[in-house]
């Protein structure tokens, strides 16, 4: 293949020789790996263009809305049925041609099956909101503390047995946490605190902190690690103990690395879906009480996705709850990468 | 003295926080093992479900998983790799294009999953699929635009395809860069250099990405919910187009919408336990190449 001779006693030996396979590889290597990109773009345009009806309505629909049959079934969506149900499942009229408004859109209601459905996104919002900080509330100081423990005070032996044991948590699959949550953690949850209702936000947050702990227990660990040693070198040197060290020099250094954890915990467990699909009682309420039902973003596109005519408002709308979902994870992932970064970089080159 | 109590403390709050989670991992195991063991047989795996779901096993439910990870696998393995290998061995780190990359990866790792299932359905089925179906269908006929094991396991594989990057751009990394000095200084082109010395040293890290897209793809449920997930097939799947039962789709629907909740509960626990016993054996075999690979390095 390669002709030697030629090459040396040519004038320009030492300038590349063109290979057809060379060229090939590389380029063929390069166009493959930008499959990730165009990944993103396509997420992006579909998404968003099958959510594009109730951003850019093209026209209003002239049908009067009564001479529309719309189906119920017999049943009112009343607020009552929703939370008794374990899954609320959404019967839908066909025919439906309404048009989703902005006011509609941030109204105080989730109700979109019905003669006037009502696509109030605010309780669905409020649902993960609660159900996240939940999770981070409960999970975070526990990975957090763990963190610390195996990365700064464990016996090598004991830290190389805990880590992977703690990241194993990550591999557990979430439809498993949420069938725990469901069949045993509601239960105990009951039995503890006497709650109306057997499925709440409070069961959701907890089964979602597991979820969320094996996120923030790698990332701070890998944080703390990183800490240069001759931080905590000097610290020992001028007298300090062990954990006076860990906690006031390498803890304070690495701030942005937990910072980030924290919030990359926050992203997974705002799209998380099948834990709170399965442990939270999926009712539309907006309240502040724990012990309530809620229904997240995540989840309404989880129950409603299978049962919606495609192309009608219904179906728009679940793909604005998609659009949103995307857009919050983004920028925290962003927020996580860019901001903490550049502080982690400034702060250990001492700048 | 006061100082001395506190940092004891800390240490041992720190420790309590560690056990609290291993034990709880311990709990939710042998909670699935201990309600599940009188349901784990080997008829249960073998047998298709029977008397409407409430008893029989959950054999194709397993096909299905399987296929779906394989046809997972054979789309992001070799994406995930060549990609790493662009991002290690050509890319210049700070051209645009790299960063590019870069930026869309660590996005993709992001994304919730129920988000990866709206654009399986927004974009394979309804576009392509329904594409597909104007070109080769006979007009009127959905064949490719409904949700189908090809789509589902495509959706999991732009899911997985980040896990995959990752594991293999480790392992790049770590291959010594005399290795690449050596082979190049005998006169081997980039590519036969890619090709004889760098691919060769990094297959573990190539298998052990290929095994936690595995496990990641055997237990994500969100993103199939709507892309080719069946609540009960009386067949496995045996075409792209057919739809397939899976473990995790299983368990919840047998949790959530059963007929008989109560009376399936063994069921239920133990097709989690035969899940999560799958995800545990691939990531403990990852954990085993990654840890044997890291000695060989450091030797």
């Amino acid at each position: 293949m390669i002709d030697k001779s030629k090459n040396i006693t040519s004038k320009n030996s030492l300038d590349k020789k063109f290979r057809v396979s060379e060229f090939l590889a590389e380029y063929i290597i390069k166009a493959v790996s930008f499959t990730s990109f165009i990944g993103i773009i396509l997420i992006f345009l579909f998404v968003f263009r099958e959510a594009s009806p109730i951003l850019f309505p093209k026209e209003k629909s002239s049908t009067p809305k009564e001479f529309l049959q719309s189906e119920t079934y017999g049943e009112e969506p009343s607020l009552e049925e929703n939370i008794t149900q374990e899954n609320y499942s959404s019967f839908l009229s066909d025919g439906e041609k309404d048009v989703a408004s902005f006011e509609n859109l941030t109204g105080k209601d989730w109700q979109p099956v019905g003669e006037k459905p009502k696509y109030g996104l605010l309780p669905l919002f409020i649902g993960s909101l609660k159900v996240t900080l939940m999770a981070i509330l409960f999970g975070a100081p526990i990975a957090i503390f763990a963190a610390i423990y195996s990365a700064l005070f464990a016996p090598k032996k004991i830290r190389e047995f805990i880590k992977p044991t703690i990241e194993l948590l990550a591999s557990f699959p979430s439809v498993v946490v949420g069938f725990f949550a469901l069949v045993t953690l509601a239960t105990i949850f009951q039995d503890l605190f006497g709650t109306t209702y057997r499925l709440n936000a409070f069961v959701g947050g907890f089964a979602m902190a597991l979820a969320v702990i094996p996120i923030v227990y790698t990332i701070t660990e890998d944080s703390l690690v990183a800490v240069p040693k001759y931080y905590s070198e000097a610290s020992l040197a001028l007298g300090a103990t062990n954990w006076q060290t860990a906690f006031f020099v390498i803890l304070p250094a690495a701030t942005p690395g937990i910072f980030a954890a924290l919030l990359l915990g926050f992203g997974r467990a705002f799209g998380e879906t099948m834990i709170v699909l399965m442990a939270t009682g999926n009712a539309p309420i907006s309240s502040i009480n724990p012990f309530e039902p809620v229904r997240t973003l995540s989840a309404t596109i989880g129950a409603e996705m299978a049962e919606v005519v495609f192309g009608d408002m219904h179906y728009s709308v679940l793909f604005l709850i998609g659009s949103l979902l995307f857009i919050v994870t983004f920028l925290i992932n962003a927020v996580a990468e860019f901001y903490v970064r550049a502080k982690l970089m400034k702060k250990f080159r001492g700048e | 003295m006061n100082n001395k109590y506190l940092g004891k403390s800390i240490v041992i709050f720190s420790f309590v926080a560690t056990i609290m989670i291993v034990v709880s991992i311990v709990y939710m195991v042998s909670e699935m093992y201990l309600n599940g063991k009188d349901y784990l047989t080997w008829e249960f795996l073998t047998e298709a479900p029977t008397k409407g779901m409430t008893a029989g096993g959950i054999f194709p439910a397993i096909v299905g998983t399987v296929l779906l990870v394989i046809l997972m696998s054979i789309a992001c393995v070799p994406l995930g790799t060549i990609t790493a290998i662009y991002l290690n061995e050509y890319s210049n780190k700070k051209s645009i294009i790299t960063k590019m990359i870069r930026f869309a990866v660590n996005t993709l790792a992001g994304i919730p999953s129920i988000v990866f299932g709206l654009f399986g359905l927004g974009f394979f089925i309804q576009f392509v699929g329904s594409g597909m179906d104007n070109v080769f269908s006979e007009p009127g006929q959905i064949q490719w635009g409904q949700p189908n094991i090809l789509w589902a396991s495509m959706t999991m594989a732009f899911l997985t395809i980040p896990i995959v990057i990752v594991s293999v751009e480790e392992t790049l990394k770590s291959v010594p860069d005399e290795l690449r000095a050596g082979s190049l200084a005998l006169g081997a082109t980039k590519w036969q250099t890619i090709k004889k010395i760098v691919i060769p040293n990094s297959i573990s890290g190539i298998l052990t990405g290929a095994i936690l897209a595995i496990g990641r793809g055997a237990g994500e449920v969100a993103p199939i919910l709507f892309t080719g997930a069946a609540y009960f097939l009386p067949y496995t799947p045996t075409q792209l187009t057919d739809q397939f039962m899976n473990l995790g789709y299983h368990i919840y629907v047998m949790a959530t919408q059963s007929t008989d909740v109560e009376a399936t509960k063994g069921i239920q626990y133990a097709t989690a336990f035969i899940l999560l016993a799958c995800t545990f054996f691939l990531s403990f075999i990852a954990i085993i190449i990654r840890y044997r690979f890291r000695k060989k390095i450091n030797i």
